[in-house]
């Protein structure tokens, strides 16, 4: 298990030097970003220069890309155009972020896994029914509509919330951005519960369980929920990052000063500094997630075993 | 027990990622009394005086710093504010005194050594500012600020301390309403600490204006408290201004609407219809020194033939302005009549019959000159904009759409979309347009040589059409060496009439300033920049 978790952690360095250098390279294929800081006027061509030769923006692309990743190893993530560091940025942004994901993780699981449950043992009951039309509705409505219908109704017009979050982004001042974030993936986790807790309620090691005369709390959370969960963690897992990257529509709508908001600000301001740095961590993110779904897969069943 | 461990090593797996995004955290301001809310968008450059060209950071100036002159913001005048009098003889050497009694807000003095220190500062190449050609005009530029090459100066030959209250300034030309331009934030004085401790002042900026930095958490919020004892005229009549970064200008209305935000001073396009009802009178509308172009690449060509002129006024005649600003944009821009702006004013230069029937809409005659002129060059062109901020698709189809009706050719004029404002900028500056292109112009003094000199003389720096005209360039060199205000201004009328006469640009619109603001305050009045004159806001 150790060996399977140094191995799982070395592949992570060629996944991260790719991607790190196709983003590089994307971000850089923009053109030039110095021309945006000076507004509606030419730089002037002197201060132009410097301020190329500041960011690095001078030299070659290969040889940017090895001079930042030389900083990065060093822990210097480079500057973005208004003077702040990005592991600066970082710092404010991420955990925002991560408290966001993990309200929006934290309603995935518990409304998702337990509906999932619910409609998966009553199939075909008016329950059943009525759940999986409302996941129907959810998956298709696109999220900043979610969002802004809520913030309208709660925030606006029923005054239950402040519309705008703060820049502290408090963890109850998350609860509805991050219902909203994790509207669409809840109605996804509630479905594969229930597919998955309907197959295996008629598997063998069930109907053994049962005959055992196990009471049927156990059976369900030991025996039945534990084989069921597999794929719906796959999906959780891969979602952190999503939740992670893809918040940035939640958060424009919300005012959450997180990652998708310092991504968007990046792109706009073609700050290559910023975006590389931010879809760098993102990407680690992702691959630690997964290697994590990866090990709670043998927690989960006993039958998987790495070596 | 096996799932034990397994457990354990997922634990590891969750130690690491945690270890691999460390943490931090920080704390929000609250609603103190007295204290107004008001939207902001994160600065893209540096806060620093020279170093700040665009609205968001202007705010933070205005009430961080008072330079020789202030605009005023009804009237837009330039007014002394620290200067006790500007002399000159000549409208080249300038003696400035500073009045008594002005200290920053540590205590230190405001002496004629902060504005020559501030000013060396922003010229000099090595600071990288964005605004230091302003320092152009005075002597020994080009020897800090060279186009090429290392400086060979580190401070301005021109600029000399006479005393702690005075100091002399020499231009490399006559520019009679030059200390008219001083109310701009480059020319602001700075404190030797921001010499000394530069990173501590950036991280909370300290100035000599009616309001102090309580606290600044960068690319969020920055919270400004009255100064008690400010000596100028324009105290603060609030506790305080806390400038709230927004992602979005719809959220910070919605925040407005639901009471959780005190100023808007930037309503979104899509809520225009809603904003009188949302917010009845507490909606301002009001114009601003900011003129919507359409420029025309004269490196090529086809656009710099003879006839052309014909064509491009045709092209103008062929703009419904009206309908397009009464429907694209709800009346918060109104339809130009010349290449300045109102808020000019006539005394000022403004001349809202100076374009006369050129912007006027008339299609027959439209299509009658655009034939005369030869047709568009190559039967179809491009009107280049960046799609990324503002609401530019919306009226650039507007334009396209009233241009094709009017030359009966669906296929005249189409849009032409740049992914950003940075790639929109470099293809202008590599030269790359093939077709008229958006321009939009906000002035940065209010003087009518600003809607001018910048945009349309020979290789100025926002000459992006790269017109020229020997004319026109002698009419404005007359009209800087004129002394009487009056006839000077009269001078630049007759260079905006070359361009008039040349169409050197279309112009469209002038573009109001909009806000809205919460019951909870009043007093609420936008200058000249569409900028809230915020120490003149009233908490009720």
């Amino acid at each position: 298990m150790g060996r399977y978790v140094i191995r799982r952690l070395l592949q992570i360095i060629p996944v991260f030097f790719g991607a790190t250098l196709l983003i590089f390279l994307m971000v850089n294929v923009m053109g030039d970003p110095i021309a945006g800081l000076c507004g509606d006027r030419k730089c002037d061509p002197a201060t132009a220069a410097r301020l190329r030769a500041e960011f690095g923006l001078d030299k070659p692309v290969w040889q940017q890309y090895l001079t930042y990743m030389g900083n990065v190893f060093t822990g210097d993530f480079g500057t973005a155009f208004n003077g702040q560091k990005v592991t600066e940025l970082m710092a404010t942004a991420f955990p925002v972020t991560i408290r966001l994901t993990l309200v929006a993780i934290a309603f995935e699981i518990v409304i998702g896994i337990s509906l999932g449950v619910v409609t998966g043992l009553r199939r075909g009951r008016p329950v059943d029914t009525g759940v999986l039309l409302v996941t129907l509705v959810v998956i298709s409505v696109p999220t900043f509509v979610t969002g802004l219908l809520l913030q309208l109704l709660l925030g606006v017009k029923w005054g239950v919330i402040r519309p705008s979050v703060s820049s502290a982004a408090t963890v109850d001042e998350l609860l509805v951005p991050g219902l909203v974030l994790a509207s669409v993936s809840l109605a996804y986790v509630t479905r594969l519960t229930r597919t998955s807790v309907a197959e295996n309620s008629r598997a063998d090691y069930v109907r053994t369980a049962v005959a055992k005369g196990l009471p049927r709390r156990r059976v369900i959370s030991r025996h039945l929920l534990r084989n069921s969960l597999i794929p719906v963690v796959t999906f959780i897992g891969t979602d952190v990052g999503a939740l992670m990257g893809g918040a940035i529509v939640t958060e424009r709508i919300f005012n959450i000063h997180g990652v998708g908001y310092q991504l968007f600000q990046g792109i706009l301001r073609q700050s290559s500094q910023t975006v590389v740095g931010f879809v760098t961590v993102l990407v680690l993110v992702f691959l630690l997630a997964n290697l994590l779904v990866d090990l709670l897969y043998a927690v989960l069943d006993p039958r998987i075993r790495y070596a | 027990m096996r799932g034990a461990t397994h457990a354990k090593w997922a634990a590891c797996a969750v130690a690491v990622a945690l270890a691999a995004t460390g943490c931090g955290g920080n704390g929000g301001g609250g609603g103190a009394s007295g204290v107004v809310s008001s939207s902001w968008g994160d600065p893209p450059n540096p806060l620093e005086p020279a170093n700040t060209n665009e609205v968001q950071g202007g705010k933070v100036l205005d009430m961080l710093f008072r330079g020789l002159k202030r605009y005023d913001p009804r009237t837009g005048e330039a007014k002394d504010a620290l200067a006790e009098r500007i002399d000159t003889t000549d409208s080249r050497n300038f003696t400035v005194t500073i009045k008594d009694g002005w200290t920053f807000s540590n205590g230190e003095k405001v002496t004629a050594k902060s504005f020559v220190d501030a000013w060396n500062y922003g010229a000099h190449l090595k600071n990288n500012q964005r605004n230091a050609y302003f320092f152009g005009y005075i002597e020994g530029y080009d020897k800090v600020h060279p186009e090429k090459g290392r400086p060979t100066a580190e401070t301005l030959s021109g600029l000399r301390v006479k005393d702690a209250r005075t100091f002399t300034v020499k231009l490399t030309q006559k520019f009679s309403t030059w200390p008219e331009t001083l109310g701009y934030n480059a020319f602001a004085p700075l404190p030797r600490a921001f010499f000394d401790d530069h990173d501590a002042w950036l991280a909370k900026p300290v100035g000599n204006g009616p309001y102090t930095v309580a606290s600044y958490a960068k690319g969020s919020q920055m919270s400004m408290r009255k100064w008690e004892q400010y000596p100028g005229p324009d105290k603060a009549r609030n506790g305080g201004v806390d400038l709230q970064v927004f992602t979005d200008n719809n959220t910070a209305y919605t925040a407005l609407t639901a009471g959780n935000l005190d100023l808007v001073d930037d309503v979104p396009a899509s809520q225009l219809k809603n904003v009188r009802a949302d917010l009845g009178d507490r909606y301002m509308n009001t114009p601003a020194g900011i003129i919507q172009t359409l420029s025309f690449p004269y490196y090529d060509k086809r656009w710099h033939a003879d006839g052309m002129e014909k064509v491009r006024k045709g092209l103008s005649m062929a703009i419904n302005r009206q309908q397009i600003t009464d429907t694209i944009f709800q009346k918060t821009r109104t339809p130009a009549r010349d290449w300045t702006s109102p808020v000019l004013k006539k005394e000022g230069g403004f001349d809202n019959t100076l374009c006369g029937e050129a912007c006027e809409f008339d299609p027959a005659e439209a299509k009658r000159l655009v034939a005369e002129g030869g047709g568009i060059p190559g039967g179809t062109f491009k009107i280049t904009y960046n799609a990324d901020t503002g609401s530019h698709k919306e009226w650039v189809d507007a334009v396209c759409n009233s241009i094709n009706n009017a030359l009966d050719n669906d296929r005249a004029c189409t849009g032409n979309p740049v992914g950003t404002f940075a790639d929109y900028r470099n293809q202008i500056m590599n030269r790359k347009m093939t077709g008229p292109f958006r321009a939009g112009w906000q002035m940065d003094y209010p003087l009518i040589q600003n809607f001018l000199q910048p945009l349309y003389y020979e290789n100025a720096s926002s000459n992006d059409g790269k017109w020229a005209s020997e004319e026109f360039d002698r009419l404005i060199d007359e009209a800087n060496a004129e002394s009487d205000a009056a006839k000077a201004v009269t001078k630049f009328q007759d260079a905006e009439k070359v361009v008039r006469d040349e169409m050197a640009a279309i112009p469209l619109w002038y573009q109001n300033g909009s806000a809205g603001y919460s019951d909870r305050i009043s007093h609420v009045t936008l200058n000249p920049f569409s900028v809230p004159v915020y120490n003149e806001i009233k908490v009720n």
